[in-house]
């Protein structure tokens, strides 16, 4: 292909991820540096039904002339970064000069609202994503092997929890682990506890969110690795068995590196979907004991009636940010292996 | 004091004079007009929409309605345009402010006057010496009681400060009647820094150092008021971090709690004979939200729900909304819907719904206010208490990380500097 027919080629799809993709993140990052202005407030009285009322209100007119001047806002550089909601690199050399031991600077750090979502990102996405690699190859095989007449209907019943709406999921989960659903009295009669509560401990609602994720991932990975399954070639395998390979030899030495493309393809798309994870923490009420990422922006956007854009877009840059550290040892591999190949 | 009367009044008595509207159909202003809509979703407000629509819908253009409870996520950006998405969003206290910061409601002052004999002038929410909203319902949080319950533990007489619902609260799990006889909303987020505000406000606690945005929560109140939250959530469900208005109503309804702080809207779904046992609804009683002292200020925020018109329509559709609205008022509408609201109109003529309301108000309870910069506050007080509540830090430093978290978003929302 000539360089010419190539660019005309992939025109369109550069143009799109361009329009898509690149000018939304430059716009989002332009929006980090930038701080509202500053709001010019007046002392009034507020009458209602329930009497009068000292309160503020903010000057429109002087506002909105600010506004004019700058339609972007304060430029504020990096410092919403590192403020606290974010880095907070003050508040981390503080503690360190202040705090006498190791362990009460870690606590203090992990008071940071930033930090402490990090800390349940990085713990969902490292727990899911294996379960949902082995869980998914499993299932995927176990498959492969079933009497044709019980492929179709196990194979939809294996894709449900994908086909379920995350919010949905998650719903019904946390209500049968209610102290008064299946799941949250079956466990209280087990364990002969009836004050014991899913939703009550940190480290519970921890392993129910990573519970939660497995279920609702598997069928992803599930179904890329039976699609996978269907091309390992025959005669291979054949031929293992003649050299006398166990099922569990055949599995690690053959299937397995076939299936390696594949795998590094699920690993890629589940850290980033994990990094991102957002519904099962509303869907649980979940934010007492965990926050994610994804969690900060929602609230930051939503949740006080006065969007803090600066503030989300700075967490949504961290979270690329983030999303990039966490795929380079997977894509270094990936490079490596097609040099290799192409040698 | 005296509007706190004039409020009384409106409960306690029953409609007299204001017919204007005899003929049943009240003045709609100018015909073949759009009226567009935007409001919450709930019972009361859909009684008066349904009966503005009912009464000058057929003389608009179109009347449009959008009941969402997303309607506080998407209203700023729906009146931004010109013209805007609607022309009316029905709001309460805390969506007024809102609109306001971003200037998108006008003054109804001629439009009032215009049609003032058929609106009561203690409905009137006025900003800086403007009319800006005609509310319609009053609402606040208060005490539920199981009389039956509290009968059973000797207790003749319904708590009326925080030290004796915690009494109350000890007797019931000492008599082993409920381990968790206590239910508040108390869901991380908005209701845990609504649920603090009621204790603070009655602890006298002030949210911000007067005329500025300077947070001043870290105080004596402030930390007598994570005090009196704690005391109370050791007899709430070991879930009450999760639990929000649905929550403490089912689990109220199931018979599983004896004395609740909950909204006043709820009442009148508690006390129907729908989803709960007779059981319950018939020693179900509604009472002023507890003080600190007695006879203190009630622990509640006093809300209430009104009209306002965009500031981008033309000014015959404003009016055309604003008398279909207005219209929707009416006594008769009130009559049709008595038990869904604690109305502030004329007709109403309050229930056993409506009584925790009118005790917690005529208490002297605060209203939520009416501050640009409270909703940032009232974010970070929602996501920085948990801690404190859970056990993990003291309340120094709750209220030090909620006055730091506060500080951040006020910095970049432009009202610290």
């Amino acid at each position: 292909m000539t360089h010419r027919s190539f660019f005309w080629f992939v025109f369109p799809t550069l143009s799109a991820m361009m329009l898509f993709i690149a000018l939304p993140i430059v716009s989002v990052l332009i929006q980090s540096l930038h701080v509202e202005h500053e709001q010019v407030l007046v002392v009034v009285e507020s009458c209602g039904p329930f009497g009068c009322t000292q309160t503020m209100d903010i000057d429109h007119e002087a506002t909105q002339a600010l506004r004019d001047e700058q339609p972007l806002g304060r430029f504020n550089g990096l410092n919403t970064y590192i403020n606290r909601s974010h880095l907070a690199f003050a508040d981390i050399s503080e503690a360190w000069q202040t705090k006498a031991t190791l362990t009460e600077f870690v606590q203090s750090i992990m008071n940071l609202p930033f930090y402490r979502a990090l800390a349940f990102t990085l713990t969902y996405t490292f727990g899911v994503t294996p379960f949902v690699l082995v869980f998914g190859l499993a299932i995927a095989v176990g498959v492969n092997n079933l009497p044709k007449l019980f492929k179709g209907p196990t194979i939809f019943c294996s894709l449900l929890p994908m086909m379920v709406t995350p919010l949905v999921g998650a719903l019904t989960l946390f209500w049968m682990v209610d102290g008064d659903g299946v799941i949250g009295a079956t466990l209280q009669y087990l364990f002969d506890d009836p004050a014991l509560s899913l939703k009550a401990s940190a480290s519970l609602t921890w392993i129910m969110l990573i519970v939660y994720g497995i279920w609702s991932s598997i069928p992803f990975s599930f179904i890329v690795f039976y699609a996978g399954l269907q091309t390992v070639p025959k005669d291979i395998l054949e031929a293992a068995m003649i050299d006398g390979a166990t099922k569990w030899q055949r599995m690690w030495h053959v299937v397995v590196p076939h299936l390696m493309p594949l795998l590094i393809f699920i690993t890629l798309i589940q850290l980033m979907d994990n990094f991102r994870v957002l519904e099962p923490i509303i869907g649980f009420s979940a934010q007492a004991h965990a926050t994610s990422l994804s969690f900060i922006i929602f609230n930051d956007l939503n949740e006080s009636g006065y969007p803090l854009f600066a503030s989300a877009a700075a967490t949504s840059i961290l979270t690329i940010l983030g999303v990039a550290v966490l795929l380079t040892p997977v894509l270094i591999r990936t490079w490596r292996d097609f040099h290799r190949k192409s040698h | 004091m005296h509007s706190v009367l004039t409020f009384l009044t409106t409960i306690v008595m029953v409609a007299v004079g204001t017919s204007v509207l005899a003929d049943g159909h009240g003045d709609c202003g100018p015909a073949g007009q759009s009226i567009r809509i935007l409001a919450s979703d709930f019972p009361a407000i859909h009684a008066v929409v349904d009966e503005a629509e009912l009464r000058c819908g057929k003389a608009a253009a179109e009347f449009v309605r959008n009941h969402t409870t997303e309607a506080r996520t998407i209203m700023n950006a729906a009146l931004k345009p010109n013209p805007s998405e609607y022309s009316s969003v029905i709001v309460a206290n805390s969506t007024l402010t809102q609109l306001m910061n971003d200037g998108l409601v006008r003054p109804l002052d001629s439009l009032v006057e215009k049609y003032s004999d058929q609106i009561k002038p203690n409905t009137l929410i006025s900003i800086g010496g403007n009319v800006m909203a005609v509310a319609f319902m009053a609402n606040s949080q208060h005490l539920f009681v199981r009389q039956d319950i509290l009968a059973k533990v000797g207790i003749g007489s319904i708590p009326s400060t925080y030290d004796e619902l915690l009494i109350a609260a000890e007797a019931i799990r000492r008599a082993g009647i409920m381990e968790h006889p206590l239910v508040m909303n108390m869901q991380v987020g908005w209701n845990i820094g609504e649920s603090f505000n009621l204790v603070y406000l009655a602890h006298g606690g002030e949210f911000f150092q007067p005329g500025t945005a300077e947070p001043a929560i870290n105080s004596e109140a402030g930390l007598a008021a994570l005090g009196t939250l704690k005391a109370l959530v050791e007899y709430a469900h070991p879930d009450y971090l999760t639990h929000a208005s649905n929550e403490t109503q089912g689990l109220w309804e199931a018979g599983k709690a004896a004395l609740g702080i909950m909204w006043g809207s709820r009442g009148a779904v508690i006390l129907d004979d729908e989803g709960s046992s007779e059981a319950v609804t018939a020693n179900t009683v509604l009472a002023a939200a507890p003080s600190v002292e007695p006879d203190g200020i009630p622990g509640a925020t006093l809300w209430w729900d009104g009209i306002t018109i965009a500031k981008n329509v033309p000014d015959e559709q404003a009016e055309a909304t604003f008398a279909a609205l207005i219209s929707g008022m009416s006594p008769e509408m009130v009559m049709k819907n008595n038990d869904d609201a604690v109305w502030l109109l004329d007709g109403f003529e309050p229930g056993a719904a409506a009584a925790g309301v009118s005790a917690t108000a005529a208490g002297g309870a605060q209203p939520y206010p009416m501050i640009p910069q409270i909703g940032l506050m009232h974010n970070a007080l929602g996501n920085e208490l948990v801690d404190f509540l859970k056990g993990d830090e003291s309340a120094e430093q709750a209220l030090a990380d909620a006055e730091a978290a506060y500080v951040t978003a006020a910095k970049e929302a432009g009202f610290l500097k």
